[in-house]
Formats: C-alpha cells, structure tokens, sequence
C-alpha cells in the first residue's frame, strides 16, 4: 500500500535511469543517509561507534570492491588482504613522508596504489580463471605480507614492525591518531562509504561496468561482440583493487590505528569473501548487508547472554556464539542462497503487493 | 518475521542500557581481556585464572584492597587484535570509576591500546610483553611494562650464555640462533642480540617462523646446517611445542636450547613428552607453589580443595604470572590509595600509583610472596624497573630454576630503549615528559 | 650480476658442496609434504564429490583429533578409542548431509564454500565446548627416534607418516578409479542434476565422501597431534594446505576440456564462478579417463 510506484510516470530518459527510480526508495535512502549521519552520531556510545560501525562501514568498502571483481566481472579472488595491506602501507609511507599533505588525498592516493598493485597481480588473470585464478591471487597475499613484513622500508625500520597513524586534520578536525574522536572517524568513514558505493552503483551500470558483467556471463561470447578482455578484465582488478586499498586505509587510519600484518593475512580475504557471499554476489546493498552480518552477529551473539542478565563463563559464551553463528550461516544459505541482498529484493517485492498479495 | 525483528530492536535497546550497569560506589573495576578459547587457549586459561584468583584472595581474605572491593569482568579476545579492542571499549567504563587499568595480555593489543591510554585515561601495565619501548615513562606516561622487557631478557641470556661457556670472552666466534615468531612480538630481541653481537663478537643467525608455527622443518634444517652453539626462541602456542619437537629430530642438546618467558610454561613442553627434557626458558617470578600466596590462595579460594586447584593450573608456570601481574596490579592501586585515600580509584590515579610503586623485600614478604618476585621501584622515568631473570629448566615432571637472578645490562638496553621512545615521540607528536619538574 | 650469481649459481654451488644436507633438505621437503597432503586428501575427496572446497577440512581436523583424545582421557584403549572417534566423524557426515547439503543441492559451487564455512565456526565452538581448550598430549604409539643414514638424519615418525598417506592416497585412487562409487562420485561431481537423472544416489554418495573426509580428518588429526600436542591451531593448517592441493590440481584434466561447450553456462551464469570456470566445463558423466592420475582421488 505504501510502497507502490503507481502514478509515477517517468517522462524523460533521466528520470527512468534513475538509480533510485521509485519515489519511496529515495525517501528511504535519503532517511537512511540522515540516521546515519545525524542521529547515530548524536545517540550512538563510543563502544558502539568504535567496535561496531566504523569496522562495519570499512570492511564494507572492502566488499564492495571485492564484489565488482567476483560479483560483477567474476574474477575470483583471495588476493583481498594483500591489496588491503598495500592501501594501509601506502597511507603510512605517504602520510610520514609527507606530513604536510591533505589525508584526504594520501587515502586516495593509496587507493591508487593498490590498484596498480592490482593491475600487476591481474595479468595472470588473461590466461587462467576460477580457481586457478584464486590461488593466482592467493599467492599474491602471501605474496604482499610477505614483503610488508621483510622489507624494513615499509615500516620505517622501526623495530617492532607495527606501524602507527600519525595524527593528521582535515578542515581543522583531527581525523586520525588517538585524538581524533570516534564520531569523527565514524562520520569519515561513513561519507567515504556513501560516495564511493554511489560511485560503484553508477559505475556498474555504465560501459564499462556492462562489459565486467558481460565477460563474467562468457567470456568467449563476449570477446566475439567485440569486448577485449585485457582491457575489461585489468579495468574491474584495478578499480577492485582501489576500493580495497581505500578501505585498507581506513582499516589502518580510522579504525585500528596501529597495524601489523596480521591485520591483512589471509583470513581478512576470506572474511571479505564471505561477507559478499553472504550479502549476495553482484550487489552492491548486499556487500554492505554483508559486512554487517559479519562483523556484527558475532558482537550481537557475545552480548545476547547479558541480555538476559546470564551470568555465563567467557568461554563457554564464545564457544556457543561460534556454533550459533555457524548455524546462521548455514540457515541464511539454505533460506536464500543468493544471499541478503536476495532477500531484500524479495521482501520490496512483497511489499509492494502487501496488504493484498495474490 | 516481524516479530522477531520487533524482537530484535528490544534487545538492541536493551543493549544499550545494558552498557552502563549500576555498581556499587566504593568499588575498583578491574577489566580483564583474557583468551580461553581459540589457537592461544592453553598459554591463555592459567593466566587468566592465575589472575582471577589472586583478585578472589584479596577480597575474601582482605575484603578486598584496604577494604575496598574489587570487581572484575572477563572478554574473550581469542589473542586476536579486534575483538580486544572491542573487549577494551566494551569495558573502559565500566564500574563507578572506570576501569582502574588494563592488562592487554597481547602486543597487538597492547600497540592498539598505548596510543589510546592518554584519552581514555586508562593506564596500561603488559606485564614483560608489548612494547619495549614503553620502559621510558617519558615519553609512554601511560604504559608500564615491568619488571621487565624483552631487551632486558635477552642481554640476561646473553649473559647466561657468557657465564655457561666461562666469561663474557668465550663468547667470541660462538654462534647463536634466534628461532622468532614472525610478528611483532618475535622482532622484539632482534635489535638487542645484534647490538650485543657486534660487542661480543658473537654470530647470530635469524629464522623467522610464520604464524602459527606449526611446519617448521625448514627452520631446523638451516639450524643442524649452521650448528648453532646456542638457540634462542621467541615463540608463542603451537610454535612452542613444534619446535620442541623439531629440536629433538635433530638431536640438538635441549639444554642449549633457551625459549623466552612466554615459550616456558607447562602447557609448552608437556605435549613434547619426554622430548622436552633439558629444554631451558627463562622467567622473572618463582616457579612451583611453594610461597605464602600459594597457601592462602589454597586456603581462602578453594577451602584446601588441591585437586579443585589444580584443575584450574595451580602452580603452573602461568598461572604464576597471572598471580604476580594481579599482585603488581593491585599493589599499584594501593600505592595510589596512600595518596589518594581509601577509596575507589580512577585510571588517573592508579597512573599515579604505578609510577610510584615501589615493593621492598620485606613488604613482599608481608603479602606473601617473598623470595617469588624481586624488589622492585618504578619511576618517572623508568616504567621497566630493570627487574632481574632467572633461567629455568624442564625436568620431565616440573620447571626448576638452574640460575641466579641474573640482572639484564642495562648500560645496552636503556640507550636503546630511550632512542626508540624518542623516535616514537616524533612520529606521534608527543612531547617528553620533564620528570624532574614532576617530583 | 651478484645478484644473478646469488640466485642462480648460488645454490647449485651449496648443493655440490654439501650432497648430504641437499638430500636432507630434499627428504625433509617431501615429509612436510606428505604431512600437508594428509590434509589436502580430505579436500580432494569432497572436491570430487561436490564441486566444493570443503573449508572445513581444517575444523574437522580439529574434531576428530579432539574426540580421540577426548576419548583416550576418558580411559578408552587406543584402538577402541580410534574405533569410536571414526565413528563419530561418520555421524557427524550424515549431519551434515541432513541438515546441510540436502538442502542446497544443486547450488552454486559457492554458495555450498560459504556453508562450509558456517559449518567451520561450528565445528570449532563445538569441538571445544566439548572437549575445552587447552592443549593435549597424544600419544598412539607411534615410534618417534631418529635415525642416522649417511650421515642424514630421518625420523621414524616421518617414514610412518609417508607410509600412512601412501596408504591412503592408493586406497583413495581405487576407490575413484576402480568401483562404481567411484564412477558415481565423479557423475555427481560433475553435475548434481544429472547424477541424480542417471539414478546416482546422492546422499548415499555425499554421507560416504564426507565419512571418508572425516576419517581422513583424523588421521590428519593424528599425525599433527603427535607433533604439536591437540590443539585449537590443527584447525589452521588447512588455510596452509590449500595452495598445496590448487598446486597439485584438484583435478589436471580440465585444461583438456577447456574449450568445450559451456551452453549450460548462459542462463545460470552465478553457478559457474567457481566451478564450471574452473574446470571448463567438462560434462562427461560416467565416462572415465585412464590416467587422471593422482588428480582423481
């Protein structure tokens, strides 16, 4: 009744190619966008803002960026952490080098790091796919650790190997470094998700993003219409690879603030790939709802025995936590295994016949 | 559908109030980050219950510190970086006063958390782990690491080792092999072993083992190829056990076989079988349960139950560590009290209290642990202490101490450690404290 | 030019110079080896079966491992003991096929990786719900002395671990190669649907390939325990393990069958990411190949 699109006739070619075409949509994402960037900083705790969304919001751009690799152009990839960590690395040699330049653009600039990085580490993909390609990628993770973990530049030869983020401003508030307040690491990384998964929504629907999606259908059929795969292929690891150095770079600046390698091995890969299965391959709503499901189920099952006022020894507690969080994974595949973003789409679906479906 | 997810907005709201539970007044919160499950577990359970009973002494015994209670509560972090820090946020503010001080039980979370001290006002004691630099109270206000650091610990078993082969001057054309963890933690006595190999004359070759350790064939190969005189391990859980092994396949002597204190406890070498005899590691606490603490522990935690004790790792080379951070931790809040009162105390002032603890024999004797630790004094400047070790061995039944206390050279250590403080200070903006305009 | 020199003459210079410790490295490579494909096994066999990675391998490594001991502590002689771990690792295969694969049969490759996965955190939380954390001896009697050979050093619990994946790797390659569950197995690998129009029995299969995983898990478990004692970190080496099993090929004869038809491919393109693209899409259904070799355990 309330979500139903009769009477909103689209009369010219933009209003159709809207992104948000139905009215109810884009009041919904524009009260989404004023909860997240209003209210939550405005009610939210430390707690909530440091161990719940910022990890969220920066492990979303990650999945993004894997997603228009695997999901959109269907390179598959396990080389996730590595291009984090190349991100991370870049923001610190840059930002120490340079302390005088804008953090904005030492984010970005990393992000373009990465995704050079990601051209290299793509090249093998021209011969090889699937799993083949997978352990291509792989080996670039270990690849990557491997360096950022020998090679004493990358750390400032200082001895432990941990790197740390300077405090750096932008417009006068500090944004990194321990002074940097939670909310305003929150609000940054929020607006860098905002803008970047617009972007990745737009670009997904132009040339480029049709040939990704036209190579991961077939690719045979797609180079006889004309699509080069060198060209097609690089292009999705490139911007996968920025997106993924981006959020390495917050991961680094915004949320942890010290870093080792560890922090980018290859269960961070593997997480990021869960997380775009879970939300649903070649979607970009579902790479969010992904990431959410990840980093927060598990924080949401520690605290549920408190909730109750259990008093229920710590191990015990995180044994049953792994167990129910493995059972939900299960029980969301088998109930929608196109994952979260499929359900989305279904519940809009029924809403739109609610209250009288047929 | 709806109503679980009416289900789930209650319990989310719940949550939130949750955060901040009502404590009575006159309590101390200790938050305690410990990893009972996951890869760690078995270096991290007689800890964390080491820890937790000395805690549960003080209250039953003496009603808690000066009489007033403490109070505590367990996270799980698994030795994993994120979910200790949300374990650290999720707990900061607990208790009237906040959390008094935190034991990270990890370096990754320890390097989370020393930049945040300072605004979170929660000083941070990791007790002979994290970061060695944080010996210099001048730059690292907030952070304590003693009684002591890895750079201490490994000039001490450079110093066994002289002492083991007659004179510092034997020690010329030996060779010595580092088998490290591949992680911050296992870099740690790097700097230290090459300063000393340059004064020494010593070789020192560097094997680096990735996480988590379990293949490390190719380690010990190159180690039967270099035929080290001597081998050092700074490793940490499966790594432990595996090189043990590995040592013993290529029939290296056991007893030139010197692990760090974290490579040395029960759960390390018991696994091994009797692979593990001889096999040395060092320590800076008592070994065994023959101290005062231990008996009282016996009598006012478990009611003289031993067997209820040792399931939870009485006298295991942990869970003595864990009693002697809590001992050390609690001391701290009653140095803050002489200054502060008899009261709850704050992050603030328990900072206050560990920079001016300072431990006599003899008071160590009144609260039970004389001849477990050593004396100790902390200052402004100095947050390490310079607190001696001992080096311990593996008889196949229990860990024996087999030297003196050995005292670290700190003439090497500290010019070190204030180098790496001052560089550290650079790069983060911050300004050295004058502890002389302090007193 | 050093850096040419150190590269490439380097080595073949240490190898002349010192042939025993060339061996030694040689041998002690190919028992690491044979440890890691103790573990690779149990991902070949349900790759087989299923198109999967079983991500879990590593988990029930753990378990199997965890239960033997369990048992072992609780007074049970070793062989009952074994008897009785492998008995619930078949249990727990036909859990997991119940609950699990029966529903999602006939989903994409990853979607079953993602359940797999589900199934790790699982395994893991209960494992040590049932048997705790802390680290345990095992010890079923394997000789463990070693040994001098030309002045090489060998270790008896290598040689019986080679033997012992030997063992296993043969029996494993008759099955596949030689019976008719094996030709099933590789009908349902090949495509769930058309197994089952052929009259394949897919549960019967998928409980049998993931018993045979279990059990492999726990020899796995076994001769990893012996090394480091059973702990939470046995769940770990199957993340090493599986460039190992990609390296040696899950299966070499794709690359044959590369350029065949993909017509299945066109409507259902979210299936084939992991799986047609990996293996080209080869659609023979019972038909074997002689020599497949050691990728079709």
């Amino acid at each position: 009744m309330i979500y139903r699109e009769t009477g909103q006739f689209k009369t010219s070619y933009r209003r159709d190619q809207a992104i948000f075409p139905i009215a109810q949509d884009r009041w919904f994402v524009v009260a989404a966008l004023g909860v997240a960037f209003v209210v939550v900083p405005l009610v939210a705790n430390e707690y909530w803002l440091q161990a719940v969304l910022i990890p969220w919001l920066v492990f979303s751009i990650a999945a993004i960026g894997l997603n228009l690799l695997t999901g959109y152009a269907g390179q598959l990839s396990l080389g996730t952490g590595g291009f984090m960590a190349v991100g991370a690395y870049a923001v610190y040699k840059l930002t120490t080098a340079f302390p005088e330049l804008n953090v904005i653009v030492v984010f970005l600039l990393a992000g373009l790091f990465a995704a050079g990085v990601g051209i290299l580490f793509g090249l093998p993909s021209l011969r090889i796919k699937g799993l083949y390609l997978a352990v291509a990628t792989l080996a670039a993770q270990f690849f990557l650790i491997w360096l950022f973990n020998r090679v004493p530049w990358f750390f400032n030869y200082n001895p432990s190997g941990t790197i740390t983020m300077p405090p750096r401003t932008f417009l006068g508030v500090m944004v990194t470094g321990p002074e940097a307040t939670a909310t305003v690491r929150y609000l940054v990384a929020l607006s860098f998700v905002v803008v970047f998964a617009l972007l990745a929504k737009n670009l997904v629907r132009t040339n480029i993003g049709r040939t990704w999606m036209a190579i991961r259908d077939m690719d045979v059929a797609a180079e006889i219409i004309g699509i080069r795969p060198l060209t097609t292929k690089l292009s999705a690891f490139a911007v996968s690879s920025f997106y993924c150095g981006l959020a390495g770079a917050l991961v680094f600046s915004l949320y942890l603030g010290s870093v080792e390698t560890l922090a980018f091995d290859i269960t961070v890969s593997f997480e990021v790939l869960f997380m775009i299965i879970i939300g649903g391959l070649g979607s970009i709503l579902g790479s969010i709802l992904g990431a959410g499901f990840i980093v927060l189920v598990p924080i949401f099952l520690t605290n549920v025995p408190r909730l109750f006022g259990i008093e229920v020894p710590v191990d015990l507690a995180k044994e049953v936590e792994a167990m129910v969080f493995g059972g939900l994974i299960v029980f969301f595949l088998i109930v929608e295994p196109l994952g979260l973003a499929r359900l989305w789409q279904i519940a809009k679906e029924k809403l739109r016949r609610w209250p009288f479906p047929y | 559908m709806w109503r679980n997810l009416k289900r789930l907005a209650v319990a989310i709201l719940a949550l939130s109030v949750l955060v901040a539970p009502a404590l009575a007044q006159e309590e101390i919160f200790i938050p305690m980050l410990v990893y009972r499950t996951g890869p760690y577990a078995p270096n991290g359970i007689p800890a964390a219950n080491g820890f937790r009973d000395y805690l549960r002494l003080l209250n039953a015994r003496d009603g808690g510190i000066n009489g007033v209670k403490i109070t505590w509560e367990e996270c799980e972090t698994q030795y994993n970086t994120k979910l200790g820090v949300e374990c650290y946020e999720k707990l900061k503010n607990k208790g009237p006063k906040g959390a008094a001080l935190v034991n990270p039980y990890s370096t990754g979370i320890t390097y989370q958390l020393i930049p945040r001290a300072p605004i979170d006002k929660v000083p941070i004691h990791s007790m002979g782990y994290g970061q060695t630099a944080a010996a210099d109270g001048r730059v690292f206000a907030w952070a304590f690491n003693f009684p002591t650091t890895y750079w201490s610990q490994a000039s001490a078993f450079i110093k066994y080792v002289g002492e083991q082969e007659g004179g510092m001057d034997k020690l010329k054309g030996k060779r010595i092999a580092l088998v490290y963890h591949n992680s911050p933690y296992g870099k740690e006595p790097i700097p230290t072993l090459t300063v000393l190999a340059e004064q020494y004359g010593y070789d020192l070759q560097l094997l680096a083992v990735d996480h988590p350790g379990q293949e490390q064939k190719a380690t010990w190969l190159q180690i039967r190829r270099y035929r080290p005189h001597w081998v050092f391990m700074w490793g940490w859980g499966v790594m432990n056990q595996v090189a043990i092994k590995e040592a013993a396949a290529i029939r290296y002597p056991m007893d030139r076989f010197i692990g760090v204190w974290w490579s040395g406890s029960e759960s390390d070498v018991v696994p091994a079988g009797k692979d593990a005899i001889g096999y040395k590691a060092g320590n800076f606490h008592g070994v065994g349960t023959d101290f005062d603490v231990h008996r009282d522990i016996l009598k006012y935690v478990y009611n003289g139950n031993l067997a209820e004790a040792k399931a939870n790792n009485f006298g295991e080379v942990l869970y003595n560590r864990g009693l002697v951070n809590a001992m050390y931790d609690t001391e701290a809040i009653r140095t803050a009290m002489r200054k502060y009162g008899n009261r709850a105390v704050g992050g603030e002032e328990v900072r206050w209290g560990f920079e001016n603890l300072h431990l006599t024999e003899d008071y160590l004797k009144q609260i039970g642990f004389g001849g477990f630790v050593r004396p100790i004094k902390i200052t402004c400047e100095d947050h390490e202490g310079n607190g001696p070790v001992f080096i311990q061995q593996w008889t196949g039944e229990t860990w024996k101490q087999v030297s003196d206390w050995i005292t670290p050279m700190r003439e090497v250590v500290r010019p070190m450690i204030e180098k790496a403080a001052l560089e550290y200070a650079k790069e983060n903006n911050i300004t050295p404290r004058n502890c002389a305009a302090e007193q | 030019m050093e850096v040419l020199n150190s590269l490439l003459v380097g080595p073949l210079r240490d190898i002349v110079s010192a042939p025993v410790f060339f061996a030694e490295v040689v041998v002690g490579g190919l028992m690491a080896g044979v440890m890691y494909s103790m573990v690779a096994l149990g991902f070949v066999l349900i790759f087989k079966a299923s198109e999967v990675f079983n991500f879990a391998q590593g988990a029930m490594v753990l378990f199997a491992a965890l239960t033997l001991v369990g048992f072992m502590e609780r007074g049970v002689p070793v062989g009952l003991a074994l008897l009785a771990a492998a008995a619930v690792m078949v249990a727990l295969a036909v859990a997991i096929e119940r609950v699990m694969l029966r529903p999602l049969v006939n989903q994409p490759p990853l979607t079953l990786l993602m359940a797999t996965i589900g199934l790790t955190f699982f395994l893991e939380g209960f494992g040590q719900l049932l048997w705790g954390s802390n680290v345990k001896e095992l010890d079923v009697g394997i000789p463990d002395r070693t040994f001098d050979v030309g002045g090489m050093l060998l270790n008896q619990f290598d040689l019986v671990a080679a033997a012992v994946a030997a063992v296993m790797v043969a029996l494993l390659a008759v099955l596949a190669q030689k019976t008719t569950l094996g030709r099933a197995l590789r009908a349902v690998a090949d495509d769930h649907e058309a197994a089952m129009a052929v009259g394949v029995p897919l549960k019967t299969i998928w409980v049998t390939v993931w018993s045979a995983a279990g059990i492999v898990a726990l020899v796995a478990g076994i001769m990893w325990g012996a090394k480091s004692g059973v702990q939470f970190s046995l769940s770990l080496i199957a993340l090493k393990a599986l460039p190992v099993l990609i390296l040696g090929g899950p299966h070499l004869d794709s690359g044959r069958h590369r350029r065949r038809s993909h017509h299945r491919r066109g409507g259902k393109n979210r299936r084939s990411l992991l799986g047609a693209a990996g293996r080209g899409g080869h659609r023979e259904l019972v038909r074997l190949r002689a020599g497949d070799g050691l990728s079709a355990i």
